[in-house]
């Protein structure tokens, strides 16, 4: 009786986000990581969330850090530490910080940063945030840190999109960058595909089969408000967002075939971009706005291709194999991620821009959905691994994942947020 | 006594949370596509000791079901990544375009499917292209195009779960679907 209890109990608690949570697999060599230790942080162990260790995971899930061990220190942020045995440990950096409840219930969490190898302090900032917040605070001292000891801004603090199959219940959903924290932002009896993150991260344009039919929606993430945006006879589907956030490229079948256009956000009628008898799907804006890249069977084989965004002369960008799909590019505008059919195998490639070269980055090979981290440095993508659908980052160069662990049910459809606007 | 009632308690909440249920075809409620919980939380301000990370959930309930013809009457099969019509599909296809040219108010929509390989937005496409192919064949047949609209499921809702060639090939196909 005790086992069937239990039995229950894991299956509703199944259907809870909260065991989800990215664990790194580390593989290839010569990897240049920087050391760093980071203790505990004064009060941590009273408060809902334990900082250091938020912090810990982020910057170790980047790939570009190398954590060093810190039992026993008992440090804050006004501490002066002796760098000694921190340089015998070879640690680089040291961060310190406290929490603390304040009397309206808010906490004030500091930190500050340390270069051991000169002993001196090379940063400091606190935020004062609701228990809700907690982990955002984690995830922007991470970003912190990861700025200040690499150059490039950190993408911890930006939030994922994706969804869930369980049973004959769709949700979509939105977590924090390291998947914890996730929120049902959509629950359907029908599928969810494509979603994008508008580009202030407000917004989720989404595929939704709620009528019977494909159609798409603007949500608006933090009022649960809906907008049915593209609705036409036949199929509406595959919705990107230009980078002013004003047009989606959308694919359409109103006139017969999947067929590209641009359509208003806040309405009125959608513009033509593309004249083929063939299959064109999966638009995506380039960052600087002025292309779309797509896929197109075209040339007898789904190819990526691009055209100005306003619409004209199609040029084929990728060359190689016979089944080439979902464009994603990396907001720097130097990277092509996508997803290619090698010997029977769907396998995630990244493609330089600038040579035209490309190679596959993964060892799997049912790889869908990529999309790029807003700093450019990691690529998110779904995947199938023991037979069970699962989420994965990856570095460009595919040496360092993190695997989305512990999501009950079936995972999928990825898209990672842009910056959030820093408003605190 | 204390755990079977826990058990009951726990086997509701799992039913609630929708893992597992199965709604009658009489007991289908109305389609509401705005969603129920978005027009009262429409407006709704975000104060200073709202986390900034909240997230409001919106449930969708199940959407209409309504056919006539047995489904197996109803069904257009297709080889990988073909969206062209085999000849032992035609007959199926005259059946259907005799009964809807019969009523002309009858409303067919054609839901194309594909397999389980590739990507989800591009099999969206190519069961666009079957379903297409299908309506095409019953235009042809005399059926008026404004009686038909031809969408597409992709590789979403497959009609057979396994991975082998005998159900992937299950799962290619176009359901001319009566509204």
């Amino acid at each position: 009786m005790m086992k069937r209890y239990f039995f229950c109990l894991m299956s509703v608690l199944a259907c809870l986000p909260t065991w989800a949570q990215f664990r790194v697999e580390v593989s290839g060599v010569g990897l240049t990581q920087l050391p760093i230790a980071i203790a505990s942080f004064r009060s941590e162990d009273g408060s809902p969330q334990k900082i250091s260790q938020i912090v810990q995971a982020d910057l170790e899930r980047s790939g570009q850090f190398r954590l060093i061990d810190t039992a026993g220190a008992a440090f804050d942020e006004n501490s002066r530490p002796d760098m000694s045995p921190w340089r015998q440990k070879n640690a680089d950096s040291l961060v310190t910080g406290s929490i603390n409840r304040l009397a309206d219930g808010r906490y004030d969490v500091r930190f500050r940063l340390w270069d051991v190898v000169r002993g001196q302090d090379i940063g400091r900032d606190g935020y004062v945030v609701v228990t809700g917040d907690l982990r955002l605070a984690a995830h922007r001292i991470a970003d912190f840190i990861y700025e200040k000891l690499t150059g490039d801004r950190g993408v911890f603090s930006t939030r994922i999109a994706y969804v869930t199959k369980a049973a004959q219940r769709f949700d979509l959903w939105v977590a924090d960058a390291d998947g914890e924290n996730a929120q049902s932002a959509l629950t359907s009896p029908e599928p969810i595909i494509s979603p994008a993150w508008s580009p202030d991260g407000s917004h989720l344009a989404y595929v939704s089969f709620e009528s019977r039919k494909p159609v798409v929606y603007v949500h608006t993430v933090a009022t649960g408000k809906r907008r049915l945006v593209a609705n036409f006879r036949g199929s509406n589907s595959a919705p990107a967002w230009s980078s002013d956030g004003r047009t989606l490229a959308v694919t359409l079948s109103r006139d017969g075939g999947s067929q590209l256009f641009n359509l208003d956000v806040s309405g009125g009628e959608p513009r033509r971009l593309t004249q083929s008898s063939s299959i064109d799907t999966e638009p995506v804006y380039s960052p600087d706005g002025k292309s779309i890249y797509f896929v197109s069977d075209r040339g007898g084989s789904p190819q990526i291709y691009r055209l100005p965004a306003s619409g004209g002369a199609v040029e084929r960008v990728t060359f190689t194999g016979t089944y080439n799909i979902s464009p994603a590019l990396s907001q720097d505008g130097r990277w092509l991620a996508y997803i290619s059919r090698v010997n029977g195998a769907f396998k995630l490639h990244v493609m330089s821009l600038s040579t035209g070269l490309a190679s596959a980055v993964t060892e799997s090979n049912a790889d869908e959905s990529p999309s790029f981290s807003p700093n450019s440095r990691l690529i998110m993508y779904a995947t199938k691994q023991q037979d069970k659908e699962a989420l994965m980052t990856t570095t460009l160069d595919g040496k360092i994942k993190a695997r989305l662990a512990g999501k009950s049910g079936d995972i999928r459809e990825p898209d990672w947020s842009p910056f959030q606007k820093q408003t605190n | 006594m204390l755990t079977k009632k826990l058990t009951l308690v726990l086997a509701t909440a799992l039913l609630m949370a929708g893992c597992g249920s199965s709604i009658k075809l009489d007991n289908v409620p109305v389609e509401d596509r705005s969603g129920t919980k978005a027009d009262q939380n429409a407006g709704q301000a975000i104060g200073d000791t709202t986390a900034k990370s909240t997230v409001v959930p919106v449930e969708l309930n199940k959407s209409q079901q309504g056919n006539s013809l047995p489904v197996s009457s109803r069904l257009v099969y297709f080889d990988y990544e073909s969206f062209v019509i085999k000849a032992e599909s035609q007959a199926l296809i005259e059946s259907n375009a005799r009964l809807i040219k019969a009523d002309k108010n009858r409303k067919v929509v054609i839901e194309g499917h594909t397999d389980e390989r590739g990507g989800r937005e591009y099999n969206l496409a190519l069961g666009q292209k079957r379903a297409e192919a299908v309506r095409r064949a019953l235009g042809l047949l005399g059926v008026p195009d404004h009686q038909l609209e031809a969408v597409s499921f992709g590789k979403e809702k497959p009609a057979a779960s396994g991975s082998d060639e005998a159900s992937m090939a299950k799962n290619r196909r176009a359901e001319i679907s009566y509204r």
